[in-house]
């Protein structure tokens, strides 16, 4: 059955390049995805990176504790630099999150198949993403104790949250899209469960998998239903995936800072969110892909468009870059040049180019197919792009407060070995909920891959000529 | 329906069929032999068979609509009630919201409310989105013949049912056993209720 050897990157117009390799049957397409769920064990790098992702994870914890118990001193955050790390990686996660949102609900509207293979995967990042983000907000605030203040909840203060300030605007943006992330992925998840219900061997895994798939039968009548939700889903969560990154942006951008106060933030947020969003699917798909076997479904075309959409966002960030600088320039406005001028050669410069080379230059290398479809560059230009776009968030939220309008407020933001074991402690968070998402759930969108399969087709006939399977196939 | 009394016990049949196209010709003759309560099972939506089975559209976008119009009628509320409004009841019930003065701006600032009023239109959208859809689907279900078979456990997996209920009223155990047969089906199971 297998089928590696076929190359799926060539753009043919005169056939669709397959979407699944070395599959012609349904059976063998659920046996093999579910097998990463039923193998009696995972393998041992899954447990090495488990317990790495635990202890780490743990360390969060410990030094949350910490926090709670200390006061935010234990931070590097000062005055002027009140934003440090926790904001930081409050907008680097939620940013990840959204490439998870763009393949599942954009690439769905616009009908594409490819999205398939990897919806699932980049929908569990984006939970896993944004459970990372929220917490940042959280903790930041000081008295953690007092979050729910964040909420309009009636109270014996008769207090209530100040709805035109846009870090309000902000706690709605995120729960909603969390919650309707989650729904997203849970309900694209019902079928996949009652697959692996009705596999399962032992008395534990179906009740479990019973429970969670709500009694699914893939009744046609239900599916009529659940297709039309599934579609006003990805409609809502389409526009709600712009407008978080946008609401992200408008606590800088409506604030008065220079370098904050631009209109070109919205956009540049959303794009830099997608960028950095394709570039955590892909560093940790490609190591998945090839440890769980699953290059028939995740194949090089999935990667290969990944790539291009990298290279899209990527220039459209480095574009923002040099649009600040031109209006910078443009404007006359002094406070805004000496502000774009110090972000490339201040204090901060080495920040700023690490972000300029990790960014804009390297997924340039992406215009050549060779590089497109090179697994190590483009695991390694993921990882840069990673590092790149969260040092984006550092130059942003740092040079613009440590040097504002009075040059005798102004000073130097350091963090301290507390924020950096936060921030490493998160991803422990985030590697070991994915870890665990492997192990028990189904990894791929199992009904899905099946659907876009050439053999779903109600019009194709086995007896005929393959060559005209598609014939009536689409309108 | 009544006709044989010794096999009362059946809930309906099952037949099996091993490729989209096959159930949809299938479907198109079953809803053509005017049965009702019947329905199709398969491992993904087909393409087109719900319209082969006649299945009517469903409400559910309509629904979704005043789910989210809830969604921007309580933000709208939420805002000016807890941001401006002071009313008090007959001196009853003091309804206070807490009056911000920011900059000299209007308490009820339009513009400053809306990405709220967006969020909560999705949110409510969503919620129902998922919620009606369950509550049409009749999720989730604790029981139901077709699961308790585990001839028709490769539903989620590669095969393709159709499945006839006994309460339909053109259901007759030997009358339908021979029209499902007709169809050209890999296997014909009886479904116990």
């Amino acid at each position: 059955m297998s089928a590696l050897n076929v190359d799926n990157t060539v753009d043919d117009p005169r056939q669709r390049s397959p979407l699944v390799l070395g599959h012609t049957d349904f059976a063998s397409v659920t046996n093999e995805i579910c097998a990463v769920n039923e193998a009696p064990k995972p393998p041992k790098l899954w447990y090495v990176t488990l317990v790495i992702s635990a202890c780490l994870a743990s360390t969060l914890l410990v030094l949350v504790g910490y926090l709670v118990v200390t006061g935010v001193g234990v931070w590097g955050n000062n005055n002027p630099v009140m934003w440090g790390f926790p904001i930081v990686n409050f907008v680097f996660w939620v940013g990840i999150g959204h490439a998870g949102t763009l393949i599942s609900a954009i690439l769905f509207l616009f009908r594409q198949k490819w999205r398939t293979s990897i919806n699932r995967f980049a929908e569990a990042m984006t939970i896993f993403a944004v459970i990372c983000a929220g917490l940042f907000p959280g903790i930041h605030i000081g008295r953690v104790w007092l979050a729910y203040w964040l909420f309009p909840i009636p109270n014996q203060m008769e207090m209530w949250p100040q709805f035109r300030s846009p870090l309000l605007w902000d706690v709605f943006a995120v729960s909603t899209y969390f919650t309707v992330s989650l729904l997203f992925w849970y309900v694209g998840m019902i079928p996949d469960l009652a697959t692996l219900r009705d596999r399962s061997n032992n008395r534990i895994k179906a009740i479990a998998y019973g429970f969670f798939s709500l009694g699914w039968r893939g009744s046609m009548r239900h599916w009529h239903r659940y297709e039309r939700a599934y579609l006003l889903l990805a409609a809502l969560a389409t526009p709600l995936v712009l407008s978080v990154h946008s609401v992200v942006s408008f606590d800088f951008a409506v604030s008065q800072l220079p370098g904050w106060h631009t209109t070109i933030f919205p956009p540049y947020f959303v794009a830099g969110a997608i960028f950095s969003g394709f570039a955590m699917v892909l560093t940790l798909a490609i190591p998945a892909r090839q440890i769980w076997g699953l290059k028939n479904f995740i194949t090089m075309r999935h990667l290969e468009n990944m790539n291009k959409v990298i290279l899209l966002t990527g220039s459209m960030v480095g574009y923002a870059y040099g649009t600040e600088f031109f209006i910078a320039w443009y404007s006359g406005e002094l406070y805004e040049k000496f502000a774009f001028i110090n972000r490339a050669f201040g204090q901060y410069a080495w920040a700023y180019w690490i972000m300029v080379s990790c960014n804009v230059l390297s997924p340039q290398v992406f215009w050549f197919k060779r590089a497109r479809t090179s697994i190590w560059l483009m695991f390694i230009v993921s990882i840069f792009v990673n590092i790149g776009m969260w040092f984006e968030r550092f130059v942003i939220v740092v040079t613009s407060l440590a040097q504002d309008f009075l040059p005798s407020s102004w000073g130097y933001y350091e963090p301290t070995w507390v924020d950096t074991m936060t921030f490493v402690g998160s991803f422990g968070l985030f590697m070991t909920l994915f870890l665990l998402f492997i192990r028990f759930l189904p990894v791929l969108a199992i009904a899905e891959i099946k659907a876009v399969m050439p053999e779903a087709d109600p019009h194709a006939h086995h007896e005929h000529d393959p060559d005209h399977d598609h014939e009536e196939g689409h309108a | 329906m009544s006709q044989s009394s010794s096999r009362e016990k059946i809930w309906g049949y099952a037949a099996e069929f091993t490729t989209p196209a096959a159930i949809t010709q299938a479907a198109k003759k079953v809803a053509a032999a005017g049965y009702r309560w019947w329905d199709c099972h398969t491992p993904f939506p087909v393409h087109g068979l719900d319209i082969a089975m006649g299945v009517k559209p469903t409400i559910l976008p309509i629904i979704v609509f005043f789910g989210g119009l809830t969604g921007t009628l309580v933000a709208i509320f939420l805002q000016v009630f807890t941001n401006s409004l002071e009313v008090n009841l007959w001196a009853i019930v003091p309804v206070i919201g807490y009056q911000f003065e920011v900059s000299g701006k209007p308490l009820i600032s339009g513009p400053a409310f809306v990405p709220v009023m967006f969020e909560l239109t999705v949110l409510l959208s969503a919620l129902t989105t998922v919620g009606s859809m369950f509550l049409l689907n009749g999720l989730p279900c604790l029981y139901h013949p077709v699961l308790k078979s585990t001839k028709l456990a490769r539903i989620t997996d590669d095969r393709f049912y159709i499945v006839i209920e006994a309460r339909d009223p053109k259901f007759t155990d030997e009358a339908t056993r021979s029209f499902l047969d007709s169809l050209g089906p890999e296997s014909i199971e009886p479904l116990e209720p």
